[in-house]
């Protein structure tokens, strides 16, 4: 689905709530100030005394000689944080994903959300309302990216919703400080006259890079949508864990079995209920004095699968050492992927590698010995034996290539070739005899040879030529020399392998 | 007469229902022969039974070559409609590329198994007999004991999938409750008119013992068509203890 984030900015955040909670000062213009190396500086201004000219970073005495009424309140550590916060939770009402964009604003990932209000011009009419009611000046933005709903929120004059895809062309009028840029690099793209997003966003990537760093690159990037960007939610999405104390301490395998299918229960629920499954689980049994044992199990696919999930931890129940007994036990899912349940539901009579039977097959077979290998091969375009199959990298992974079937292959192919010793008649002709392991066999029948060649770009060595041999017992064998006739090496004939 | 008459059917009634018991079926009108010709009639009703255990005996890399290509032109008349397959072994020998020219279509199909221990490869035959998603498991071994066989044997009866035991050099022959004992050797391919370079693939195929069927030799070939029974100049010799029922 496509990600839709909204930006909230409170340009007046800590006096709006001071004029909350002493309304006479409404209308009056106030500021908050801090001691700054001696001197009082404004750190923050309400909306009146902006209008009269007072900015944020001012000295207190400046601003008082042109507007003597100015209220001066001391400023409260803390306080915006703290504000944001509260107000941030209260915004989970509106999407169960909010992040504190400090110091005066708010990051939603509203995606899936704004339809329940009837759309995202309800959704971010209602949500300003409600704000604004409080008495918090609000100013709200929904764009694909973090970055445009930021800029947006803050500089946009036009529309506060950007459609999707419309990123870029939202933000060409707005100023660089639109894209949460370092002030020297903001100072540097005033002073070379770059007074708008648009007139730099098209430059080279390379000519930006160097004259202003990655990181203008990596927020123009962010906020168009090239790159990715990441929120800290207020509320931590809770992990996939389920946990089971125990009144009395538990010793036997019949007790942890029970304790395992209840909370393979509980976490298997919440799990189908989302639609996820679980591909690695670890199950943390504390015991009475002190100690954790546990035991882990994977799977070649994610599952939800009670039954299934629960066999692969039985095979695993002995290891676990109670010694006193077991007093809590924790079910931790380490890593968890989506899984589509109706439609294996809809497929489970499917014969073949889809099957889910076979992938929990494999778990088994895994889960018993770790270090048993599970391969599917798929053909590669090499001639060289060795190299003309590659291990598949999942098990639904289909052929890039066609088998081949056009060259003779031996059923068994000896990992290593074996040397041998040959007598052979004429160079290029099949060899009349070869010894192998104080063996003699005469060769009766032969075809070849079938010259491969080395590929120079991956390896360097002599080319091979094949011959299939057929010896007077009917056996046969398929053997190569190695490089032309001609050196005086002796080991230059093998054996590879052998035909039905 | 007629006492005589009524016997021979309560006989051949039994006899069949010894054959149900066994885990043998009826043949069905569709089923599908293996092209085996004359040495699929030694089995029972002239089928040659899937979903049960086959037994190869190879004593040499040669007949190990030879009974894996047996095994996969098997395979390509049992895995014809996208069925999987399970070779578990403790050191990896199969060329894949090589089935399909025994008919194998998809040799990416083929799943390939190493366990570590000997034990763990019973082991994992025995689940994968269980799993019905498979069509067939083939797995080598060296030893097989009565217990073992008979365990896999009841697996199958459930699940009707065919295994397939590939044993390279037994320790010991003993009797197993596979359905049959196959032995497969290489002999010398033949081309017309003394035609240079190597025939189709040949075998001496050797059925040691067949579970209410009749072991027996045969000479066949493999050629473009499938199996080709070799009569003309080798003529399957007659078993001696032909009527004697073994396993």
């Amino acid at each position: 689905m496509k990600k839709r984030f909204a930006s909230l900015w409170f340009p007046h955040l800590t006096t709006d709530w001071l004029t909350i909670r002493r309304p006479a000062l409404q209308h009056l213009p106030f500021v908050f100030a801090t001691p700054v190396y001696g001197r009082m500086v404004i750190s923050a201004a309400n909306s009146p005394a902006e209008a009269q000219g007072v900015a944020k970073g001012m000295v207190v005495a400046d601003a008082k000689a042109f507007l003597p009424s100015l209220e001066v309140v001391d400023e409260r550590p803390g306080l915006a944080g703290k504000l944001l916060k509260a107000i941030g939770y209260w915004c989970v009402r509106f999407t169960p994903v909010v992040a504190m964009d400090e110091p005066d604003g708010l990051i939603m990932d509203i995606s899936g959300c704004a339809h329940l209000w009837g759309g995202e011009c309800g959704y971010l009419k209602l949500i300003v309302t409600r704000l604004r009611e409080r008495g918090y000046d609000t100013r709200m933005a929904i764009a694909d990216t973090i970055g445009t709903a930021w800029a947006v929120a803050r500089y946009g004059k036009v529309t506060p919703i950007i459609e999707s895809g419309n990123q870029l062309e939202s933000l060409m009028p707005l100023p660089p400080s639109a894209l949460r840029l370092a002030e020297d690099t903001v100072e540097r793209l005033h002073k070379l006259g770059l007074k708008t997003i648009g007139s730099f966003a098209t430059m080279p990537r390379s000519a930006l890079r160097r004259r202003f760093g990655d990181g203008l690159l990596l927020r123009l990037g962010q906020a168009v949508g090239y790159e990715e960007e990441f929120i800290l939610p207020l509320k931590p999405i809770a992990p996939y864990e389920e946990r089971l104390p125990c009144l009395e301490p538990i010793s036997t395998d019949k007790g942890i079995e029970i304790a395992l299918q209840k909370l393979l229960d509980a976490l298997c629920k919440r799990l189908s209920g989302e639609g996820k499954g679980l591909r690695e689980a670890i199950l943390k049994c504390h015991r009475l004095d002190g100690r954790t044992e546990q035991i882990s199990i994977g799977t070649s696919r994610a599952t939800a699968n009670v039954p299934h999930i629960f066999k692969l931890f039985a095979l695993k129940v002995p290891q676990i050492e109670p010694a006193l007994g077991i007093e809590l036990f924790i079910l931790e899912a380490a890593k968890v992927e989506d899984a589509d349940p109706v439609q294996e539901a809809m497929w489970s009579r499917k014969t073949g590698l889809e099957n889910t039977e076979v992938a929990e097959l494999l778990d088994r077979l895994k889960s018993r010995d770790s270090s048993c290998e599970i391969v599917r091969y798929l053909p590669e375009e090499h001639y060289w034996p060795e190299r003309s199959i590659t291990a598949a990298s999942s098990i639904t992974e289909k052929p890039a290539s066609n088998w081949q079937l056009d060259r003779p292959r031996p059923t068994r192919l000896l990992a290593v070739p074996e040397p041998i010793t040959v007598a052979a008649p004429i160079p290029d002709y099949p060899p009349m005899l070869f010894r192998y392991k104080g063996e003699v066999y005469p060769i009766k029948k032969a075809d070849g040879p079938e010259r491969i060649e080395r590929e120079w770009w991956m390896d360097e060595g002599e080319h091979r030529d094949y011959y299939a041999v057929e010896d007077d017992k009917g056996r046969r064998y398929w053997l190569y020399r190695s490089g032309h006739y001609g050196d005086d090496r002796l080991d230059k004939w093998f054996l590879h392998g052998f035909f039905a | 007469m007629d006492a005589i008459e009524d016997k021979r059917a309560i006989i051949s009634r039994l006899k069949k229902d010894m054959l149900l018991w066994q885990g043998f079926r009826p043949p069905e009108i569709h089923q599908k022969r293996m092209g085996l010709g004359p040495v699929e009639r030694a089995f029972p009703n002239g089928v040659f039974p899937t979903g049960s255990v086959h037994e190869f005996i190879s004593m040499s890399r040669e007949d190990a070559a030879a009974s894996s290509g047996f095994i996969g032109s098997l395979l390509a008349s049992l895995m014809q409609h996208g069925g999987v397959c399970l070779w578990i072994s403790t050191a990896m020998v199969l060329f894949p590329p090589s089935v399909k020219a025994f008919g194998v279509e998809q040799p990416d199909r083929i799943l390939f198994v190493r366990m570590n221990r000997e034990k763990d490869a019973l082991w994992a035959m025995e689940e994968a007999l269980k799993c019905s998603g498979i069509t067939a498991v083939i797995a080598e071994l060296h030893g097989l004991d009565f217990m073992q066989s008979r365990r896999l044997q009841l697996a199958v009866e459930k699940s009707r999938v065919t295994g397939f035991v590939l044993r390279h050099h037994p320790h010991t022959i003993d009797a197993t409750a596979c359905t049959a004992r196959w032995r497969i050797r290489p002999i010398s391919s033949h081309l017309e008119n003394g035609m240079p370079g190597m025939g189709f693939p040949r075998w001496e195929v050797e059925l040691l013992k067949v579970r209410n069927g009749n072991p027996g030799k045969w000479q066949i070939e493999w050629s473009a068509e499938g199996f080709v029974p070799i009569t003309g100049e080798a003529r399957p010799r007659v078993p001696l203890q032909r009527d004697r029922k073994i396993g």
